[in-house]
């Protein structure tokens, strides 16, 4: 594995491995020094191409708990915003003799260019492309599913048996679209609930189970509930109504809440439109793991991190 | 001076070897004896001979996108590929919606002499889709326009389509129509289905092009004129075309090289290359297009060759422009396609890529051998395979989705009114191609019309 | 082409031997933490333990494994490496660490386990056990405690099998293959 693009293409062993090496990881985040060498001398460039504090700022975390150089290349105040092309900047960033890049960019599909264009020859981790993926947000979301059902025994697990609900807007979602596959690979089924409107027309060929109701997903059973945080500007190109009757059909509402199982697990990638898509009672019950999605976050980046840059090149574990 | 020359051994049409005797640009003989008079002689050693190909879809970019490609270096690219007639469209800058680009683009083609340029007018000033184009104007005009279209842009509203048709026929002309409703495509990237959900491109839905398409024809129907469709792209675009035609209505159709070929798979790499608009579909479709062009449902293949600069093309995908080239590549795409397959005999490879879209856009001196025809001619040797690369190209720009693909067949001569274009595998210079267009350039009827 | 160099017996003989060299230095039992290097290290230090229980009765040893992966120096020229779980059971500031391993041999490894302790705590007193030291070193680290010392050379291969992960115990050497 040279890069991380996508989890389409990510095989069990090595999505294993990235949970496996999280592992480790973690339990380096409890004690006092959390700093480790491993990347020590290593340049790592945070190029964000979208605002994005969280998903940069978990990166960054990762970075600098490795040891890495971290350089942030954002695209605000910078030559990208005063139109210099995804070519220049790489071949630029090539110039600086850099290590690593990770990119978050508006158009999907622009890490896989960065990874195969020839303009600079340095391990590419997608940090969110477009309507595309999201491969770390559905690696740590795995990883807080297994860490939640096996607890210290994860190591070497997938989640085969695991049903995953995911609700809202899959058509726009890379969250969606890197959870689908990752699940799929890991032995998860997955349900999916949304009006037609935000489903890919062609849904037919996903490993999904659809559903059009909320209420019916749920009251099959499912272990884990997904919410996805939905775009208000959905309602003005018609992908629904309004937002009352948004969170009336697909929203998780303090009585969906109050009727799940207690051992169902709630999950959001963030931010949250709370009273939206998800109610406070549920967003902040002791069922969700909103916030253990975030500190995992930090491990499966340095996973990722740490499997991707070191390791002679070319050679894999 | 008489000039003359002699091809022996040519298949014409694919049929047997005979002799054929060019004479002061136009057919003088068929069947002549190998001893006959001719100042060259040159033996093709049974290679195919068809008529001039005739591209009825040509983007030459001037005015205006000089830097992507001229009428010289265009009529270059088809001279390199056959064509001896291409028809250029109107989405220039200025816009050809008015005599004065009309006039200046087909001035430039009778100047350098690579191939009978026919400028296309736009159907609404400016393409913009509101009021119609001075079309008497164009039709008039020393350019002699009888096709017009706003292709890269739909005509979308139906009363001014409506007009459109009724206005253009009023001048014996032909609407094209870019197929191609703006609303269901906002924003689209590539067509949509299973590979545009997985790479998260926004789709354009194939009901998008089918329901303009079948739209116009009930609107050409009604008001009995004659419609021409572009790039048709999907099975169901097929299908209600074979059904208009069946009714009679006066419509005919149009198909690229690259969706006879190519599928939606090859967006998969995310590279830009194989962004075109409409999009490359899926192999369904391209299965039901090869067959309506068999089956004559589709009249004619036409290239679309659209060049773009190299920076348009090396960036991310939904800022990449779409389009590429296409008439270096368009007859190896037809043999490999179509004839390879069975599907056309080499007579009918000159009905689609020659007399019919003459015929459809009213180049009456194209698209024939016959004795005393003008000697618009190309020699195919269809055995001659090859990977092509961008070194194949002879325009200003490189935006070959076929790079690292092979294709079979090669181009050996082209000839235009008597003169060789593009000879023994060569484009021929500059300086002489536009001597020899100053001297039999009025053979072409643009040209008569142009001395009156 | 492999000699066997230990059997089942000789490993536990030499293992009995560390232990007691370990009583001995450290004057008894106490202040005493045993850190095993993954994966076999952390075998042998669970070995050592017992011994030592067994010897001086009632007390129990605290056994920990401290993975040194992300301190290794050759992370960037070798295959990627999996890491394995650092365990430290007690607060080890003041202590004596006695650090285990199965083979020494660059020093490399050790000195990671050194960059990767400091990241844990202050011992008073580190020491290092070995099963084998077969030479080479490339730092200037030397074994405390070492069950066997096997002269080598740099193009054979030490293996050491044991009965938890192995099946059985057995230290062999085998020539040429992986110079
Ligand atoms: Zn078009
Ligand atoms: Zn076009």
């Amino acid at each position: 594995m040279r890069h991380l693009l996508s989890t389409h293409d990510l095989d069990r062993d090595n999505a294993i491995s990235i949970l496996d090496i999280a592992e480790d990881m973690a339990s380096f985040g409890h004690r006092d020094v959390k700093k480790l060498p491993a990347l020590r001398g290593k340049a790592v460039v945070n190029l964000f191409y979208e605002d994005s504090t969280r998903t940069r700022t978990s990166f960054e975390a990762a970075e600098k708990r490795l040891s890495a150089d971290v350089i942030n290349f954002s695209a605000k105040g910078s030559s990208v915003s005063k139109g210099e092309s995804l070519k220049d900047t790489a071949q630029t960033l090539d110039a600086m003799g850099i290590d690593a890049v990770v990119i978050r960019h508006g158009s999907s599909g622009a890490p896989h260019l960065l990874a195969h264009s020839g303009w600079i020859d340095v391990p590419v981790i997608n940090a969110g492309d477009g309507t595309h993926e999201h491969p770390t947000q559905a690696l740590l979301d795995a990883f807080t599913m297994r860490k939640k059902i096996y607890g210290e025994d994860s190591r070497g697990k997938d989640l085969s048996g695991v049903r995953v609900c995911i609700v809202g807007d899959i058509l726009h979602s890379r969250v969606a679209r890197s959870n689908i596959w990752l699940l799929s690979t890991l032995g998860a089924s997955v349900d999916i609930v949304a009006p037609i409107t935000l489903l890919p027309h062609s849904i037919g060929a996903w490993p999904v189970r659809v559903w059009h109701s909320l209420d019916d997903a749920l009251a099959s059973g499912c272990d884990v509930v997904m919410m996805l945080r939905i775009q208000a500007e959905r309602m003005t190109h018609a992908y629904f109504p309004n937002a009352r009757e948004y969170g009336r059909f697909w929203g998780l509402t303090a009585q969906r809440y109050r009727r799940l199982n207690s051992e169902t697990i709630i999950m959001h990638p963030g931010p949250m439109n709370r009273g939206l898509e998800i109610s406070s009672e549920a967003a902040d019950s002791p069922q969700s793991l909103i916030l253990e999605q975030v500190s995992n976050g930090v491990f499966v980046r340095m996973s990722v991190l740490y499997s991707l840059l070191t390791g002679a090149k070319g050679q894999l574990a | 001076m008489t000039t003359s020359t002699l091809f022996l051994n040519a298949r014409v049409l694919g049929a047997d070897s005979e002799n054929v005797l060019v004479e002061n640009g136009r057919i003088a003989r068929r069947g002549a004896p190998a001893d006959c008079e001719a100042v060259e002689v040159v033996d093709v050693a049974g290679n195919i001979m068809l008529p001039g190909l005739v591209d009825l879809h040509t983007h030459l970019r001037e005015p205006g996108f000089e830097q992507s490609e001229t009428v010289l270096t265009g009529t270059q690219a088809a001279a390199a590929g056959g064509f001896t007639t291409v028809f250029a469209m109107a989405n220039t800058n200025p816009v050809a919606d008015n005599a004065g680009v009309v006039e200046q683009v087909a001035r430039l083609g009778e100047e350098a002499g690579y191939a009978t340029v026919h400028p296309i007018g736009a159907v609404t000033e400016g393409l913009a889709g509101e009021r119609l184009a001075d079309i008497g104007g164009m039709a008039a005009s020393r350019a002699h326009v009888r096709v017009f279209s706003d292709d890269g842009k739909c005509v979308h509203d139906s009363l001014l389509m409506r007009r459109a048709l009724e206005y253009v026929a009023t001048f014996d002309g032909v609407l094209a129509q870019h197929a191609q409703d703006p609303r269901l495509t906002v924003d689209a990237q590539m067509n949509e289905g299973e590979v545009s959900a997985r790479l998260g491109l926004t789709g354009w839905p194939a009901v998008a092009e089918e329901s303009i398409i079948a739209r116009d024809v009930l609107l050409a129907e009604y008001l009995g004129a004659r419609l021409h469709i572009c790039h048709v792209s999907t099975r169901g675009s097929v299908e209600i075309v074979r059904a208009a035609k069946a009714r009679g209505v006066c419509v005919t159709a149009e198909v690229t090289p690259h969706h006879l070929l190519l599928t939606e798979e090859f967006a998969l790499g995310y590279d830009a290359r194989f962004k075109v608009n409409p999009p490359l579909r899926t192999e369904e479709d391209v299965i039901a297009l090869r067959r309506a062009v068999a089956d004559g449902t589709i009249d004619i293949v036409a290239t679309d060759h659209a060049p773009h600069p190299i920076d348009t093309k090396d960036c991310e995908w939904d800022s990449a422009a779409f389009g590429m080239v296409g008439l270096e590549s368009a007859l190896p795409i037809v043999n490999k396609t179509l004839v390879q397959t069975g599907m056309l005999d080499w007579s009918a490879v000159a009905r689609v890529l020659s007399s019919s879209p003459a015929e459809i856009g009213k180049a009456s001196s194209a698209g024939s051998l016959g004795e005393g025809a003008v000697a618009d001619l190309v020699i195919f040797d269809p055995h001659a395979s090859r990977v092509w690369s961008t070194s194949d190209l002879s325009g200003r720009s490189l935006n070959t989705p076929y790079a690292g693909i092979e294709l079979p067949g090669r181009v050996i001569h082209t000839m235009r009114h008597g003169y060789f274009t593009f000879h023994d595998g060569n484009l021929r210079d500059e300086a002489l191609v536009a001597a020899d267009a100053q001297k039999y350039g009025h053979l072409s009827s643009t040209q008569t019309v142009a001395k009156d | 082409m492999s000699a066997t160099l230990l059997q089942s017996d000789d490993v536990t003989r030499a293992l009995t031997r560390i232990a007691h060299e370990i009583l001995e230095g450290n004057k008894g039992s106490s202040n005493l933490v045993l850190l095993g290097i993954p994966t076999r290290g952390v075998h042998l230090a669970r070995r050592i333990a017992g011994i030592l229980e067994r010897i001086d009765g009632d007390t129990q040893i605290p056994v920990g494994s401290l993975d040194v992966t992300m301190y290794r120096d050759d992370l960037m020229s070798n295959p990627m490496r999996e890491s394995a779980l650092t365990q430290v059971p007690v607060d080890i500031d003041g202590k004596t660490v006695v650090l285990v391993d199965d083979v020494l041999y660059s020093g490399r490894t050790v000195r990671a386990a050194l960059d990767a302790l400091t990241d844990v705590g202050r011992p008073a007193i580190v020491r290092l056990a070995v099963l084998v030291d077969r030479g080479h070193r490339e730092l200037p680290i030397r074994a405390d405690y070492v069950g066997k010392n096997v002269p080598s050379a740099r193009g054979e291969r030490v293996n050491v099998r044991l009965s938890e992960i192995d099946g059985d115990d057995v230290v062999s050497v085998t020539s040429g293959g992986d110079a």
